[in-house]
C-alpha cells in the first residue's frame, strides 16, 4: 500500500517520535509490511515540482491512493480562507486539498492529536482558527464532514496523542495493511482501541502510591500526582506505561503529570497543567467508571491505612523508605 | 543557459515545516530570493492569558525536532522573571537532556535531511555517485538505516530522565522532575558509548576526538573515511565551499548553561574578536512580514496577524535583527563563537561545506562534552529546587537549538502570561527582508546559486537551503 503523508498545522513531532521506532526501524518495519510512502515531507527525496506533478497525479485518480495521513490541525483561518496555511508552491491552501484528496484515499488516518482534534494549535484564542481533520476539538464534524467515510467504511482513523507513539502509528498503518481494522477497531473518538482501551494508569510505577492516596506535593516528589499535580491517567487513554517510550519511558516515570494528550481539547484544561482543581479540598476529576461515592469511602479509608514507607516516600525525590524483609524463619 | 524567469520552488521538503521560495533567475543563476514562511499558528497569542507555568507545556509543542529546546528556553524565562536558580545537578541533567537532543538533530540532519540529495540521477555521472546511493538514498540508504536506529536508542536517555520525546514537562525553572539514580547514570553511560561507537564506526570511520582535534582545511580536506569522508570528497567535486556563502556575522547566545558555565561560548563574531550579544539590540521588524503593529524589542512585542495578507509583505516570518543587521545563526556560529579553530578556518569560506562540516564537528565536540557533564552528575544530590510560580515580573531565556539562538521573552502579571515573545533560530535565518529592505541571511546567501538548464527546482538551491536546517515550524510559531 502507498502512503501520501501531509504535513499540515502542527511542529513535525509525530513524525519525528514516529522515527524512534525501533525493532525494526520505521523503514524496514514498514517495507516488510508492504507499505511505502509516494510523498513523506520529512522522508522522500522528491522536492518542489516533482512532488506538484505528483499530487497532479493522485488528484487526476492517475495513481490510486491508498492511505493518507494527516499530520497537523487545519487552519481555517483567516475568516474561512484556510490561507494561514498554503500548501508551498501550489497556491492552494491545505485545506483546499484535504478536501479534494481525502475522499481519493482509501483509508485517511489523522496523526497526532492536532490532527485529530486540533489540539495544542487550538489553545487559547485559537489565533489560526485550527480544527481536527473529522472533529472540532471533541464534536465530530471538522474539515471533513462528520458522515466522511472512506472507501473501506471508515471515518477518520484518530491517532491521537501529543506527541503520538512510533509503535501507535506503525501498528494502525501494518492494521489497514493486512485489512484487520474494521469500525470495531476504533473507540468512540475514532481512536484505535488497541491503544486506547488502555488508561496511562495502568502499570503506571506510582500505582502503589495511588492506591494509598500519598501524594506528591511538588513536582520531583515520587507520590501520586492526582491529588494535588493535575495528573488525569486515571482517565486519559492510552498504553504509554504498559508499552513505554524512548525506552521504557513515560510522563510518569519521570515524575510529572499525565496532561490527557490523547483526548479532544487536553490543551485548554481549564486550570493550570500541574494543578488539580479541587472542590472544597477534594479533586473535582475522578478516575474513569468510579462511582463518586465509592471513591471517597476508599480514598479516605487507603489514606488513613497508609504504610509509613509509602507516606515517607510520596514527598521524597528518591527511596527513603525501602520495602521491609522477611525476617529468617527462626 | 537558462532564460531569465521566476521560479517558485515547493513543498521544499527535508526541512522541518513549510517552506516556500521564490527566485528571480538571470544569466543561470538566482538573482534575488524571497522566503515565504507559508504558515501560521500563532503561539505567542495561546500564551496570552494562561498561567505562567503553562508555558512548559504549551511551547515544547512549538517543535517537534526541537522540543527539548523550547523547553529549556520556557525554564530559563520563567527561572529568570521568578529569579529562581536552579538546583546545580537538576541544571546539569537538563543540559543533557538538551544537548542530546541537539546531537540527535545533527544526525536526523546530515542523514535524512541533507545527503540524499547527492543520491540523485542529477549526479549519475559523479565517480562517488554509487557510494552516495548506497549510503544516502532517501528511506533506504544505509546511513539513513543505522542513523536512526542510532538516533533512537540515543533518545533513551531522554526517555529515562524526561520521559518520552519530543515534548517532554521534565526541565522546570527549579529544576528538573526525575532525579536520576546511580542506575540511571551507568544506563546513561552506556548510552553514551553505543552512541559513540556510531559516530566512531559509520560518521567518522575515526575517533571522535580526531575530529575533535582537527585545525586546518587541509586536515579536513585530506580525511577520507566514514561518511565524513564521503561528504568531503563530494564537496570538492560539486564546490560545497564557495557555494550559499553568507554574510559573516555569526551569533550563538551560549550553550547549554550549567554550573560549570556553558559548554559552547555566547557571543557574535563577524571577523574580528567575539563580541557579547547586546540583547538589548535585538528588534523584530515586520515590514515585509504579514505582521501588524511596529518594530519592537521582543520584551515589548505582539503578534497580530494581518489577515488581509498585505502585498507588500511575503511571509508570516518577522525580521529580527541585532543592532540593526542580520545575523547568521546555528552550529556553524556556536563553533566559531567558542573558538574552534577549524570553525574559524570554515568561517572564510561560510558556504553549504562550512555549515554542514559545523555540525559534524559540533558533533564530535558534544559527544565529548556529554560524557564530562554525566561524570558530574552526582545522584545523592538535589535535582529541583522548591521554586514558586512566578507572580509578576519579565524573564528572558536564551539558549541555543540544534538551528542556533533561540530566545523566549516573558512578561508575567497577577501569575498570568501578558506578553511572550519567542524568536526561533530559523526566524533569524530565514527572515524576509527587513524594513530597509535588506535581505535575510538565507536570500542573501541564495542570490549566485546556478541554475542549469531546465531545472524548475535547482539542485543548488536546494544544497543551500538545507544547509541551514531550517525549522520552519519554529519560525512560524
Amino acid at each position: 500500500m502507498n502512503i501520501l503523508w501531509l504535513q499540515s498545522a502542527g511542529c513535525g513531532g509525530c513524525t519525528m517520535s514516529l522515527l524512534c521506532a525501533e525493532d525494526p526501524n520505521v523503514f524496514d518495519l514498514l517495507d516488510g509490511a508492504g507499505l511505502h510512502f509516494l510523498w513523506h515531507p520529512s522522508l522522500s527525496e522528491a522536492t518542489g515540482a516533482e512532488v506538484r506533478r505528483l499530487l497532479a497525479q493522485v488528484e487526476a485518480g492517475e495513481i490510486p491512493l491508498d492511505i493518507l495521513c494527516v499530520e497537523g490541525s487545519i487552519l481555517m483561518g483567516p475568516n474561512g480562507s484556510g490561507r494561514y496555511q498554503m500548501l508551498a508552491g501550489t497556491g492552494r491552501s491545505m485545506l483546499d486539498w484535504l478536501r479534494s484528496l481525502a475522499p481519493l484515499a482509501r483509508h485517511v488516518v489523522a496523526v497526532g492529536t492536532c490532527a485529530t482534534y486540533g489540539g495544542i494549535t487550538t489553545a487559547g484564542e485559537n489565533p489560526a482558527d485550527a480544527i481536527g481533520v473529522q472533529y472540532d476539538g471533541s464534536h465530530i464534524g471538522g474539515a471533513l464532514p462528520a458522515d466522511f467515510r472512506d472507501k473501506s467504511g471508515l471515518p477518520v482513523i484518530n491517532i491521537a496523542g501529543c506527541p503520538t507513539h512510533p509503535d501507535w502509528v506503525t501498528e494502525t498503518l501494518l492494521m489497514l495493511a493486512e485489512g484487520a481494522m474494521g469500525s470495531d477497531a476504533l473507540d468512540g473518538y475514532g481512536r484505535p482501541r488497541f491503544y486506547a482501551d488502555n488508561l496511562v494508569h495502568h502499570a503506571c510505577p506510582k500505582n502503589e502510591f495511588y492506591e494509598y492516596k500519598a501524594s506528591a506535593t511538588q513536582l520531583s516528589e515520587m507520590g501520586c500526582m492526582m491529588e494535588h499535580l493535575g495528573c488525569i491517567g486515571t482517565q486519559a487513554v492510552g498504553d504509554c506505561n504498559i508499552r513505554g517510550w524512548n525506552g521504557a519511558g513515560s510522563c510518569t516515570r519521570a515524575g510529572y503529570p499525565c496532561i490527557n494528550c490523547t483526548a479532544p481539547e487536553f490543551e485548554d484544561p481549564g486550570h493550570g497543567f500541574t494543578e488539580t482543581p479541587k472542590f472544597a479540598g477534594i479533586p473535582v476529576g475522578l478516575p474513569s467508571d468510579m462511582p463518586k461515592a465509592w471513591f471517597m469511602a476508599l480514598a479516605s479509608l487507603s489514606k488513613a491505612a497508609t504504610p509509613h514507607r509509602i507516606g515517607v516516600n510520596a514527598t521524597q525525590d528518591r527511596i527513603a523508605v525501602p520495602p521491609s524483609l522477611k525476617k529468617p524463619k527462626p | 543557459m537558462t532564460e531569465d524567469t521566476t521560479l517558485l520552488v515547493g513543498p521544499f521538503n527535508r526541512v522541518e515545516g513549510d517552506l516556500e521560495i521564490r527566485l528571480d533567475v538571470a544569466d543561470g543563476a538566482v538573482g534575488a530570493a524571497y522566503v515565504n514562511s507559508p504558515l501560521f499558528r500563532g503561539f505567542e497569542r495561546m500564551l496570552l492569558g494562561k498561567g505562567a507555568m503553562d508555558a512548559l507545556t504549551i511551547t515544547p509543542r512549538i517543535c517537534g525536532i526541537c522540543s527539548i529546546s523550547q523547553s529549556m528556553a520556557a525554564a530559563l524565562a520563567l527561572a529568570d522573571a521568578g529569579r529562581v536558580t536552579p538546583a546545580p545537578n537538576g541544571a546539569r541533567v537538563a543540559a543533557l537532556l538538551h544537548a542530546v537532543e541537539n546531537v540527535a538533530d545533527h544526525v536526523t540532519h546530515f542523514n535524512l535531511f541533507f545527503m540524499p540529495d547527492f543520491a540523485r540521477p542529477v549526479y549519475a555521472d559523479r565517480p562517488w555517485h554509487s557510494a552516495a546511493v548506497d549510503r544516502f538514498t532517501a528511506q533506504r540508504g544505509s546511513a539513513l538505516r543505522a542513523s536512526i536506529e542510532a538516533r533512537a536508542k540515543l533518545l533513551h536517555i531522554v526517555g529515562l530522565l524526561g520521559g518520552k520525546w519530543p515534548h517532554t514537562l521534565a526541565i522546570q525553572p527549579g529544576g528538573v522532575t526525575r532525579a536520576p539514580t546511580m542506575r540511571d547514570k551507568i544506563r546513561i553511560g552506556a548510552d553514551l558509548r553505543a552512541f559513540r561507537r556510531y559516530l566512531e564506526d559509520q560518521v567518522f570511520g575515526a575517533p571522535v576526538e580526531a575530529v575533535a582535534d582537527l585545525t586546518t582545511l587541509d586536515q579536513l580536506e585530506a580525511w577520507d573515511t566514514g561518511d565524513l569522508g564521503l561528504f568531503v570528497t563530494i564537496a570538492r567535486d560539486c564546490g560545497l565551499e564557495a557555494m550559499g556563502k553568507g554574510e559573516g556575522r555569526y551569533m550563538s547566545f551560549g550553550a547549554y548553561p550549567h554550573p560549570e558555565g556553558p559548554i559552547f561560548a555566547s557571543g557574535v563574531w563577524d571577523g574580528g574578536a567575539v563580541r557579547p550579544v547586546d540583547a538589548g539590540g535585538i528588534v523584530e521588524e515586520l515590514g515585509h512580514s504579514w505582521m501588524l503593529g511596529s518594530a519592537a524589542h521582543p520584551s515589548q512585542g505582539d503578534t497580530l496577524p494581518d489577515e488581509a495578507m498585505r502585498d507588500a509583505a511575503y511571509s508570516w516570518c518577522k525580521a529580527p535583527r541585532l543592532n540593526g543587521q542580520t545575523v547568521e545563526t546555528g552550529a556553524l556560529a556556536r563553533q566559531i563563537v567558542d573558538g574552534h579553530p577549524l570553525a574559524l578556518a570554515l568561517a572564510a569560506e561560510g558556504g553549504v561545506r562550512a555549515r554542514v562540516m559545523g555540525r559534524l564537528l559540533e558533533l564530535a565536540q558534544t559527544q565529548i562534552a556529554l560524557e564530562a557533564l554525566l561524570a558530574r552528575i552526582d545522584p545523592a544530590e538535589r535535582f529541583m529546587v522548591e521554586a514558586a510560580a512566578p507572580r509578576d515580573g519579565q524573564g528572558a531565556g536564551m539558549v541555543e537549538a540544534a538551528r542556533g539562538a533561540l530566545g523566549h521573552w516573558c512578561t508575567i502579571e497577577g501569575g498570568k502570561i501578558t506578553g511572550y515573545q519567542i524568536i526561533a533560530p530559523t526566524t533569524w535565518n530565514f527572515s524576509p527582508r527587513d524594513d530597509r529592505g535588506v535581505a535575510g541571511p538565507v536570500e542573501a546567501a541564495l542570490v549566485g546559486a546556478p541554475v542549469r538548464p531546465g531545472e524548475d527546482t535547482p539542485i543548488a538551491v536546494q544544497h543551500i537551503v538545507r544547509s541551514f536546517d531550517p525549522c520552519m515550524v519554529c519560525t512560524v510559531h
